[in-house]
């Protein structure tokens, strides 16, 4: 067997590449489904109806995508630069954590000042508490050689044991009968809701913002320019004048920071406080949907929205047929796999001799 | 310090030590055997888990100890080749793919093991696998076979990657596939037998924490082990016999840090204690960082007439 390069690559099987792995991953995950003992096409429309069927689907739907698109984009920035960020889920938390540092209630740890000032302080914080955790590993790995993805892996076990001892100890909410909480966030530092009676907050806009940012950085900016050099061939960019080290940090802080902010937001609009268990593995999906979206900032919204479909609607489904809601994850990690897949077909014919 | 004495003194301590390093030797064994073919291969966390889960199933279903043993290597094996067709014959992202399988082997796992037990809350146990006490080595003896089997296989992968045409075979498609396809070795063929008997160690690394050091499987319970795994592989420059080393210290520091946990006069939280491992993992790195000799053709793919 060998991969022939194709002379050229049809845009539009570039696009329906993801849909066709996508519909490939549902019908092999049938085959759980019926493990499970369960009838497929019901289970299927459940989750469907579960995720994208009605307002309230579409709002939770929309609430869960919030992290998912941030942390995405977290991902699709160091990876356009080769930067292998798996620490997603430890800037998220590092970034909650700051968050409710600055902004926590009086009494708490915040600060008594007006919500004008604390806000935007609030989500610095957060940035710059996740855009400092990478910059670590991106330095080591631009140093020493060190691999980033063993680095941005470890940590994300030691922040979540320093946000236990946070949570333990100084930042930990006296009211809270002991759970592992930390203090509240004032009031008047909270996201609005974008519809009333649903979970949906503001926090869309800045995800929805953000990857449009992200995209016209990419797109029409010298250090866009920089970042795709560096991640095509990042000696050939040295030898061509790229500041390497230096396009490098910049994607660090940036990647860490979004990861940052979604902790943040999600403080902000959604929690209100700081738990062990408010990212599902936020961090970790947040690869998933950047490879699903080809590592384009847009295509990530679309990417987010439509893991976080498939994890609320595993929720519905699961309560109605008893499948469990890891075929959720199953789903999405078989995705991953099938688009890289269809990806490379799309580029390379595979002859057989 | 009479504390640390006291307890470096105890043989209980170097039990767990040994307990503690048995599931790294294995899977710092498997990442390297990977690594030295030249393929990384980030998906041991999901493969042990999904070790753990089906070696422990297995048994759970009434078959012996060994054959549990054997499903769980069958289980890594399987992930293992899936790995090497995405890498070895796609020439995927070897770091993605990786990925891409310690999230898929989790998944299917947890989903498995829900699927098997819908309404269980305490996950039911098996009988796991006896101390050999008829041995006549202290320490050793309170270890069970799988823990032994991990220490042969020390010496049995450092002999035959040294000292044999296979063994030579494999370090050359990692050094230099080029060179290797020249002598008439086949490097797809190679790299994928190497990811595939590395895999399934990975999967008995698993296996090892619901067969022996537990009678469980329980959620999250590799923690990072795998990780900690591909760590040690740098740390132990890709030589089995430093690869022993490296586990037996690092489960060293663990095993320190869960007794002066324990030792009640802990001042500091005892999370601070649990991060140890992991800052000691990234220690490891950047100290070796340096002079590390990563095997040369290491996270390239390969392609036969392509340079």
């Amino acid at each position: 067997m060998r991969l022939e390069r194709r002379h050229e690559t049809s845009r539009t099987a570039l696009a329906l590449a993801p849909i066709g792995a996508v519909l490939f991953t549902m019908a092999i995950s049938a085959l759980l489904v019926l493990w499970a003992g369960a009838p497929v096409s019901r289970t299927y429309a459940l989750l469907l109806q579960g995720g994208f069927g009605s307002v309230f689907a579409w709002s939770e739907t929309l609430t869960r995508a919030i992290p998912l698109i941030l942390t995405g984009l977290a991902a699709t920035v160091a990876f356009k630069a080769r930067l292998f960020n798996i620490g997603a889920e430890g800037q998220l938390y590092a970034g909650a954590l700051a968050a409710i540092a600055v902004g926590g209630l009086h009494g708490g740890s915040g600060f008594a000042l007006s919500p004008w000032l604390l806000f935007p302080l609030m989500m610095l914080a957060a940035a710059l508490a996740g855009a400092l955790l990478l910059l670590g590993p991106a330095l080591l790995k631009n140093m020493l050689g060190v691999d980033e993805v063993v680095t941005t892996l470890l940590i994300n076990f030691i922040v979540l044991l320093g946000v236990g001892a946070m949570l333990d100890g100084p930042m930990k909410d006296p009211t809270a009968m002991g759970w592992p909480q930390s203090v509240g966030l004032q009031p008047d530092l909270e996201l609005a809701k974008l519809v009333a009676q649903t979970r949906v907050h503001t926090g869309l806009l800045w995800a929805v913002s953000l990857a449009v940012i992200v995209w016209a950085l990419f797109k029409y900016t010298v250090l866009g320019f920089d970042i795709r050099a560096v991640g095509a061939n990042a000696r050939g960019a040295g030898f061509a004048g790229v500041p390497v080290t230096r396009t490098v940090v910049s994607v660090a802080l940036l990647s860490g920071a979004l990861a940052g902010l979604a902790g943040a937001i999600e403080v902000a609009g959604r929690t209100g406080y700081v738990t062990l268990d408010m990212s599902p593995g936020y961090g970790y999906s947040g690869i998933v949907i950047a490879m699903l979206a080809g590592l384009h900032p847009l295509g990530v919204v679309a990417a987010g929205v439509f893991v976080a479909g498939v994890l609320v609607g595993a929720d519905t489904m699961s309560r109605a047929v008893g499948v469990p809601t890891y075929i959720a994850d199953v789903i999405v990690a078989a995705s991953l796999i099938s688009v890289l897949v269809a990806t490379l077909l799309t580029q390379y014919r595979v002859r057989l001799k | 310090m009479s504390d640390l004495l006291d307890i470096l003194a105890n043989p209980a301590f170097w039990v767990a030590v040994l307990r503690i390093a048995t599931p790294l030797i294995f899977g710092t064994l498997g990442v390297l055997l990977c690594e030295r073919a030249g393929v990384l291969n980030l998906g041991i966390e999901g493969i042990m888990v999904a070790g753990a889960f089906t070696g422990w199933l297995a048994v759970y279903a009434g078959a012996p100890l060994w054959i549990g043993v054997g499903v769980a290597a069958l289980t890594g094996a399987v992930f293992g080749l899936l790995h090497a067709g995405l890498t070895v014959g796609l020439a995927l992202s070897q770091h993605v793919s990786g990925l891409g399988i310690t999230l898929l082997a989790t998944a299917l796992s947890y989903y498995g093991y829900r699927v098997s037990f819908p309404k269980v809350n305490t996950p039911p146990t098996v009988t796991p696998f006896a101390p050999m006490e008829w041995l006549p080595i202290p320490i050793l003896n309170a270890q069970t076979a799988l823990t032994l089997l991990a220490l042969l296989l020390v010496p049995l992968i450092g002999w035959v990657l040294h000292r044999t045409p296979l063994g030579l075979a494999v370090r050359m498609v990692g050094e230099n596939p080029q060179a290797a396809e020249g002598q008439g070795v086949s490097v797809a063929a190679t790299r994928t037998g190497a990811i595939v008997a590395g895999s399934a160690l990975m999967g008995v690394a698993g296996a090892f924490l619901t067969l022996s050091a537990f009678n469980a499987f329980f959620f999250n319970m590799i923690n990072g082990r795998g990780w900690i795994c591909v760590a040690l592989v740098v740390f132990a420059s890709w030589r089995p016999g430093k690869a022993l080393l490296g586990a037996v210290l690092f489960a060293l520091f663990d095993a320190l840090q869960l007794r002066l946990q324990q030792s009640g006069d802990a001042v500091l939280p005892y999370q601070l204690y649990l991060m140890l491992p992991y800052l000691l993992s990234i220690l490891a790195l950047v100290l070796v960082a340096r002079k590390a000799s990563y095997p040369q053709a290491l996270m390239k793919p390969y392609r036969k007439g392509e340079r």
